[in-house]
């Protein structure tokens, strides 16, 4: 038994380990204190005139600038610490003006040659650099809803067209519209009309005195699909919504069925991110209902800024913030903010068909917005906190039509420029496809993630150095190659995190911690088996070869029943659970590696080939 | 040779003990639960948590009576790591703007202090995450089960199983105890509990099945003794090192995940004991067998599970 490995196997562990530290090296470069510029539009662009006057404008404040660059579609300016970049954001701003978001950041300092093979540092996770986190749930039956009350309109419009003559068109309960007919005749017509160009409606037919009624229900694939959509809407909009907001590196992710994630690293003023997050307004353009109009087809709405005042619309929408392609905040003759409006090409169509036929007549603008109110409940004896979701709607403004509108068009009757602007920001932003509140929200201060980094850094190391100092005490000349094993599993499970740009959270670091501590384990189990082989009294060299192979089976079984654990908790857990699974499965993966291929080598290097007399294993064996 | 060698510790020789100590920590733990409960934070409860740092150390008294006084009900305060920093905890869930209000209330009187976190959580986001946390939990467990009894035997199977939900059932009795907060970060120490237990268990069930090959003589008793005494170092010194880890967490890694330390550590004295009192003593008590592990010459290939359980090729090339 000579214990060598052959060449292509070192070579093996060698490459690997190259690319581990390579790959590791990264994190080693603290990251710089930045400010980062984007255009407020995308077709702003951001050039080195730009980026000179804002470093002109830092030097005149006397904040130093580390650096300066120009990305592809932003520029970064670095500075010294955190006070001169809270500092020099204002400066910026005002430097630059509206045109230019200006928003804190951290830029990696990772050296070109580094960069240029891929590598990059990990990500810090919220809980370690500051900012925001916000869960947000889209309210589906409402999406639904909505969207149904569309369909209903069209149908009825395209029945009216045809000239089929029907009452009712309302929703009711099971996601379904009744149509009611005077004759078989007239339904038989609605029925391959719809049946036709509405192939998401199960059909039914239902006749009672004189009645002919058509109920059109909508499929569960189509209840999926339009679910589907809203939260793919609510996605885009949000993540547009974001980028106004001018966050670096922001995180809008989807959720389960229902639910999206948003992550704004560094923003600090949470209520100014959720009154644009959350700003589930939207609005609808309704005809004034005319005096002589059925009360079925009418419903009456209190204005915004008097609820004293109101006024009685047609139940039937024109068009909504949908279809609103941009929006800007102006002035008006009288100096009163007003917000102009351009409709995509079917918003445009829409609203000219419903307007050239009602020229003086009057068309409201119908402010919609979602909230959730807490209501204290007492239920068998205990209080409890229900939240309800409340719809309000009010009419902002009331105008005559003067002449058929186009795609083009304004809003006047806002209170103020504030409101103005930021009505012109959601509208620009595209509206929500269903409402959305706000579930769970986390803030952690910047000073926190410092503190948080701090203790994490400092119990990894302290733990790392007492399971270094606890092997070579117990297995002396071994404990060494397991303490060089147990370091490049480190430096290996940091390169793989940093590869699969893992974000690194605060139970992450745990999990690096405890892997350190179970990594051993691997090592621990070779060592105790060599041990009893040394005990049966065979020579070294088999000893060493037995107590790897024997322990093999052992270290196997026990790393996939754990790493199944893992997974199962990265695929059911939620926030820090995953960032934990994550690094607990590296780490598993990486210390089965190192434990028993690096730990070999070594061993192989150190013993390997030659014939030796006793092995420096710790204990009282060692000697036999 | 050593002393040691010739004579194993009478490991299983107070296996009865032991049980019955199993028995009551578990009884003792079930019960705690259901009279005291658990105080499940934030993350499961829903509600909002206020931090605070102040610049001098305030009296919590003084901070509950200003809260009072501005209306609040059902809040608690406590320091948090330290004198200067102070938590808010409050059941309210739904007012966006409450951490401000608190912290606008508490420097009314001209206390200078900052915001440093703010945590908001919709009551029923809480409500499924018991709900998908104990639905992950029982996942787990039945796939060890289904792994285990794959790998090894079925009984060896629920041999493992058993032991895992001992000691999940007992971190959580003394959470209930004590009253630490379960929260998050919490559970998932719990999931880690399972993972590390699971570990030394099938360690031990790895040596029991390969004695059980290898000792011609000696009653099952026996044999698990035997194993128990082969692996017993290795169970220590991995449990230290664990150990000394978690330790240096538990002093230096800050008051956000202490309690995640100390779950762990007590999962992981709880996890060390019952691979060798519980899963060995479930192995006794179902009757494990040479029989259960060798696979009867009739399906042919006897000498095949021989085979299997000694390491694969390319390892032995190693």
């Amino acid at each position: 038994m000579l214990n060598k490995y052959p060449l292509w196997k070192n070579l093996v562990i060698v490459i690997a380990l190259v690319i581990g530290f390579i790959y590791a090296l990264p994190n080693v470069f603290p990251d710089d204190y930045a400010v980062q510029i984007t255009g407020a539009r995308s077709s702003t662009e951001v050039n080195q005139r730009i980026l000179e006057r804002a470093v002109d404008a830092l030097e005149a404040k006397g904040i130093a600038v580390k650096e300066s660059e120009i990305q592809e579609r932003d520029a970064l300016i670095r500075l010294n610490n955190a006070d001169a970049q809270l500092r020099a954001r204002p400066v910026v701003q005002d430097a630059l003006g509206r045109d230019y978001l200006v928003a804190l950041n951290m830029a990696p300092s990772t050296p070109d040659w580094l960069k240029s093979l891929g590598a990059g540092p990990m990500k810090l996770g919220l809980d370690l650099r500051g900012g925001v986190h916000f869960l947000l749930e889209v309210d589906m039956e409402t999406a639904v809803e909505q969207r149904l009350e569309s369909m209903s309109s069209q149908i009825k419009r395209e029945l009216r067209d045809e000239r089929v003559r029907y009452r009712g068109g309302d929703l009711e309960g099971d996601n379904s519209i009744v149509l009611t007919f005077r004759d078989e005749e007239s339904r038989s017509e609605a029925f391959s009309l719809v049946r036709d160009q509405y192939n998401q409606f199960l059909l039914d037919e239902e006749s009672e005195e004189g009645e002919y009624r058509l109920i059109l229900t909508i499929s569960e694939a189509e209840i999926k699909s339009i679910q589907d959509y809203a939260l793919q809407q609510n996605l885009t909009t949000i993540r547009n919504r974001v980028n106004e907001l001018g966050v670096a590196e922001p995180l809008v992710q989807r959720q389960g069925a229902d639910r999206i994630i948003v992550e704004l690293p560094g923003v600090q003023d949470t209520a100014a991110a959720k009154r644009v997050l959350g700003a589930t307004a939207n609005l609808e353009f309704r005809l004034e209902a005319r005096q002589d109009a059925s009360a079925a087809n009418t419903e009456t709405y209190e204005f915004r800024d008097n609820p004293n005042r109101e006024a009685r619309l047609e139940r039937e929408v024109i068009v909504t913030g949908d279809n609103v392609s941009n929006a800007q905040q102006a002035f008006d003759e009288n100096g009163q903010p007003q917000v102009n409006i351009t409709m995509d090409s079917v918003g445009g169509d829409l609203m000219n068909r419903a307007t050239r036929n009602a020229i003086s007549r009057r068309m409201a603008v119908l402010f919609i917005e979602y909230r959730t109110e807490t209501e204290e409940v007492v239920v068998d004896g205990e209080t409890r906190t229900v939240d309800n979701r409340v719809v309000e709607k009010g009419i902002i403004s009331l105008a005559t039509i003067q002449s058929a509108l186009g795609s083009s068009f304004r809003i006047t009757g806002l209170d103020s420029i504030p409101e103005a602007s930021e009505l012109a920001l959601l509208l620009r932003a595209g509206s929500l496809a269903a409402p959305m509140y706000f579930v769970q929200e986390r803030t952690i201060g910047p000073s926190l993630g410092q503190k948080n980094i701090d203790a994490g850094m400092m119990s990894v190391l302290l733990g790392f150095v007492l399971v270094l100092c606890y092997m070579v005490v117990y297995y002396r000349g071994f404990g060494m190659i397991a303490n060089v094993a147990l370091t490049l599993n480190l430096m290996l499970l940091i390169a793989c995190m940093s590869i699969l740009s893992a974000t690194l959270t605060l139970p992450g670091i745990a999990g690096i911690v405890l892997t350190v501590g179970m990594a051993v384990d691997a090592n621990v189990l070779i060592f105790e088996r060599i041990k009893e082989e040394l005990k049966t009294g065979i020579p070294p060299q088999s000893a060493i070869n037995s107590g790897y192979s024997r322990a093999f089976v052992s270290i196997f079984d026990a790393n996939i029943t754990t790493l199944l654990v893992a997974v199962i908790l990265f695929a059911m857990g939620s926030g820090p659970v995953k960032g934990f699974a994550v690094t607990l499965s590296i780490g598993i993966l990486t210390s089965m590696f190192s434990g028993l291929m690096v730990s070999r080598s070594i061993v192989n290097l150190v013993y390997g080939g030659r014939k030796i007399e006793k092995l420096s294993i710790g204990g009282k064996l060692a000697n036999v | 040779m050593s002393e040691v060698e010739k004579k194993p510790i009478d490991f299983m020789g107070i296996r009865k003990i032991a049980s019955v100590v199993s028995l009551i920590l578990v009884i003792a733990a079930i019960a705690l639960m259901a009279t005291r409960g658990l105080n499940f934070g934030l993350d499961f409860t829903g509600g909002t948590s206020v931090e605070l740092e102040y610049q001098q150390a305030p009296a919590l008294d003084d901070v509950r009576a200003t809260l009072e006084e501005a209306g609040y009900e059902q809040f608690v305060v406590q320091n948090f790591g330290s004198d200067t920093t102070v938590l808010v905890r409050m059941a309210e869930a739904e007012n966006d703007k409450l951490a401000l209000e608190v912290t606008d209330a508490l420097s009314a009187d001209g206390a200078e202090l900052e915001l440093v976190s703010s945590e908001f959580v919709g009551s029923q986001v809480g409500d499924e995450l018991k709900e998908d946390s104990g639905l992950g939990m029982l996942i787990a467990l039945a796939v060890v089960l289904i792994y285990v009894g794959m790998r090894f035997q079925f009984k060896f199977g629920i041999a493992a199983v058993v032991p895992l939900a001992h000691d999940v059932i007992i971190v959580l009795g003394v959470f209930a105890l004590f009253q630490w907060t379960f929260d998050l970060s919490v559970l998932a120490a719990l999931l880690a509990v399972i993972g590390y237990s699971l570990n030394d268990t099938i360690v031990v069930a790895d040596r029991i099945r390969e004695n059980f090959r290898k000792m011609r003589e000696g009653d099952s008793e026996h044999i698990i003794n035997e194993s128990i005494h082969q692996t017993i170092s290795r169970t220590i010194n991995t449990s230290g090192t664990t150990l000394v880890v978690l330790l240096a967490l538990y002093f230096l890694g800050g008051e956000a995940i202490n309690n995640f330390a100390l779950a762990l550590m007590i999962g992981v004295v709880v996890g060390t004991y019952s691979s060798i009192y519980v899963a060995a003593n479930m192995l006794i008590a179902l009757g494990v067998a040479r029989e259960d592990l060798i696979i009867p010459p009739k399906e042919g290939l006897a000498g095949q599970e021989e085979e299997e359980e000694q390491p694969p090729e390319w390892l032995n090339r190693m």
